[in-house]
């Protein structure tokens, strides 16, 4: 029998494609917003996406020696979780508070539940959270040119006019990696092109959003206020950075769809009827804890099978 | 006495309330923001413990067994309320820190499941030892947590300052409270670092040859501590119902 015809057990088509190559094309697509974010905010900026990183690196390495498995730093995952940790971070942190966001995020998040594809929880956001608990008032101290003032996401909620063309360049007050929904949406295509993410879960995120801001923001079809709403705060940010990580979203086509509403109406929530102006990071993590149910009530059908008529066949 | 100062053991390391039966979980995360809640949530559960152990083992031959559980809840509910005056006539800062959750050491299933599993079928001495153990066990649980959420969540402990606080605003250098362990949050976290701790040295002390008596479950007569509530009092009554000196 000649080779043609002898096939081999499935798979057949190998693409090169692995966790490594993944994390770096994420690395890249945030490239643009973390250099323009260090750019915006200083030096300090940059020692703590420096700070960040090496911490969540160094406590996956530490903790995999501690408990004898095989390393995974390479698979780059850690640093991902570090970048978006910074990313998250108002510029005028203290460093030690960096390092043990990073270390929270690592150890607690995601190595005690079992490591990368066993986390539950998007470990940077969980990490935001805890620091965000723990340190609310550094945590929420933002400034911009070395005057504190407030967000423009807190200053819109307030009901004060805020300039929207800043806030889609990003240079006004926020976290590192949020404020240019520009630099973002640019790193976000380039992840789209590079078939790393779809556009199911931010787009739905999105749109929710929107109509949901429609309805309930109390500015009606104002063109401008949906504008700020969307540049301002982590809402790019998250909708196509976190929202979309692999591990802490539904694997099914329409749990997808299920997940960005979910995000656009708890996210709706939080900043119009919420005491704090930002609720992307919480409607986050809490929509990750959906998805196991999420999941379980959008299995796609399997080719082949009927559908089982409700009352049955009498 | 050998079989007091056992059940004293029991209480406190072998079959730990809180560490290794994991009883009473309510309290154990709600109350220990601070040591002094901790350990005052603890003596309290003790003090009632202890009673009604007392009055339950006392009751044991009359109480019929059908309506035994609510006649250990009458017995418990009244000794709590006791318990409850005589903490807002004396120290009103626990109790109103404490708040809703000294009633509700009523239904504490540590109460209950002592109760249930030993005092209704030993004599009074050993139940009281039992209940003075199990008691201990909660407080030093208990104040184990709070000692830690403390410390990580305001740098005192006891309401002391040990660790000097840092102040931004005059640059001094010191200790910056880590706030969520002072909430619901931090009560899981050191609970559960805690037990992982305590199962460390378990794990140690087995591979080393000298094994911590684990918790039996039924071969120690002890169903509380099995896990698998559906069998309670089943097996183990036998065995329990045998002992050596009985009768008061």
């Amino acid at each position: 029998m000649s080779d043609l015809l002898n096939v081999s057990s499935n798979p057949h088509v190998r693409d090169k494609v692995d966790t490594q190559r993944i994390m770096l094309l994420v690395i890249i697509s945030l490239l643009p917003a973390t250099v323009f974010g260090i750019f915006n905010f200083g030096i300090h900026s940059l020692i703590l996406v420096a700070v960040s990183i090496i911490s969540c690196v160094l406590s996956e390495y530490v903790f995999e020696r501690i408990v004898h498995k095989k390393s995974t730093v390479t698979d780059l995952s850690a640093v991902v979780t570090g970048l978006l940790l910074a990313l998250n971070l108002p510029p005028t942190l203290p460093v030690w508070m960096a390092a043990l966001g990073g270390v929270f995020a690592i150890v607690v998040v995601k190595m005690l539940f079992g490591g990368l594809g066993q986390n539950f929880m998007n470990p940077a956001l969980g990490a935001r959270c805890f620091l965000l608990i723990s340190f609310t008032g550094p945590m929420t101290t933002f400034a911009y040119d070395g005057v504190t003032g407030a967000t423009p996401l807190a200053l819109l909620k307030a009901g004060e006019p805020v300039d929207t063309m800043s806030m889609l360049l990003g240079t006004t007050s926020g976290t590192i990696g949020e404020t240019s929904a520009l630099c973002l949406i640019i790193g976000a295509i380039f992840l789209i092109l590079c078939g790393v993410i779809d556009l199911k879960i931010p787009g739905t995120y999105i749109i929710t959003f929107v109509i949901f801001i429609v309805l309930f923001g109390g500015h009606g079809f104002d063109t401008n206020y949906i504008v700020a709403q969307l540049c301002g705060g982590g809402l790019m940010l998250g909708a196509f950075f976190m929202a979309t990580d692999y591990v802490t979203s539904p694997i099914t086509p329409n749990g997808k769809i299920l997940f960005g509403i979910c995000l656009g109406v708890l996210t709706g929530l939080f900043r119009i009827f919420g005491a704090s102006a930002e609720g992307v990071s919480y409607a986050i993590i809490f929509s990750n804890l959906l998805v196991p149910l999420i999941e379980r009530v959008t299995i796609p059908r399997a080719f082949g099978i009927v559908k089982e008529k409700k009352g049955g066949d009498k | 006495m050998n079989k007091n100062v056992e059940r004293l053991q029991n209480g406190i390391i072998k079959e730990n309330p809180t560490f290794v039966l994991m009883l009473g979980m309510c309290p154990t995360l709600a109350v220990t923001t601070s040591a002094m809640n901790g350990l005052g949530m603890g003596l309290s559960t003790t003090v009632v413990l202890v009673v009604s152990n007392l009055v339950i083992s006392l009751l044991r031959n009359i109480i019929p067994d059908r309506v035994r559980v609510p006649a250990f809840i009458v017995i418990v509910a009244s000794i709590v309320t006791m318990v409850q005056f005589l903490l807002q006539g004396y120290v009103p800062s626990l109790y109103s820190s404490l708040g809703i959750y000294i009633p509700l050491i009523v239904v504490n299933c540590i109460i209950l499941g002592r109760a249930e599993s030993y005092a209704s079928k030993n004599p009074v001495v050993p139940s009281v030892f039992d209940g003075i153990g199990m008691g201990l066990g909660f407080t030093l649980g208990l104040t184990l947590i709070g000692i830690v959420r403390e410390i990580l969540g305001a740098g005192q402990i006891f309401g002391a300052q040990v660790l000097p606080l840092a102040d931004a605003s005059t640059g001094k250098i010191g200790y910056t409270p880590i706030t969520i362990f002072v909430l619901a949050p931090g009560a899981f976290f050191v609970l559960a670092v805690l037990v992982a701790i305590m199962n460390v040295v378990r794990a140690k002390a087995e591979a080393k040859g000298k094994p911590l008596p684990a918790a039996q479950g039924c071969l120690a007569g002890d169903c509380s501590s099995c896990g698998m509530s559906s069998c309670t009092g089943k097996s183990s009554t036998v065995e329990v119902k045998a002992p050596e000196e009985d009768k008061e």
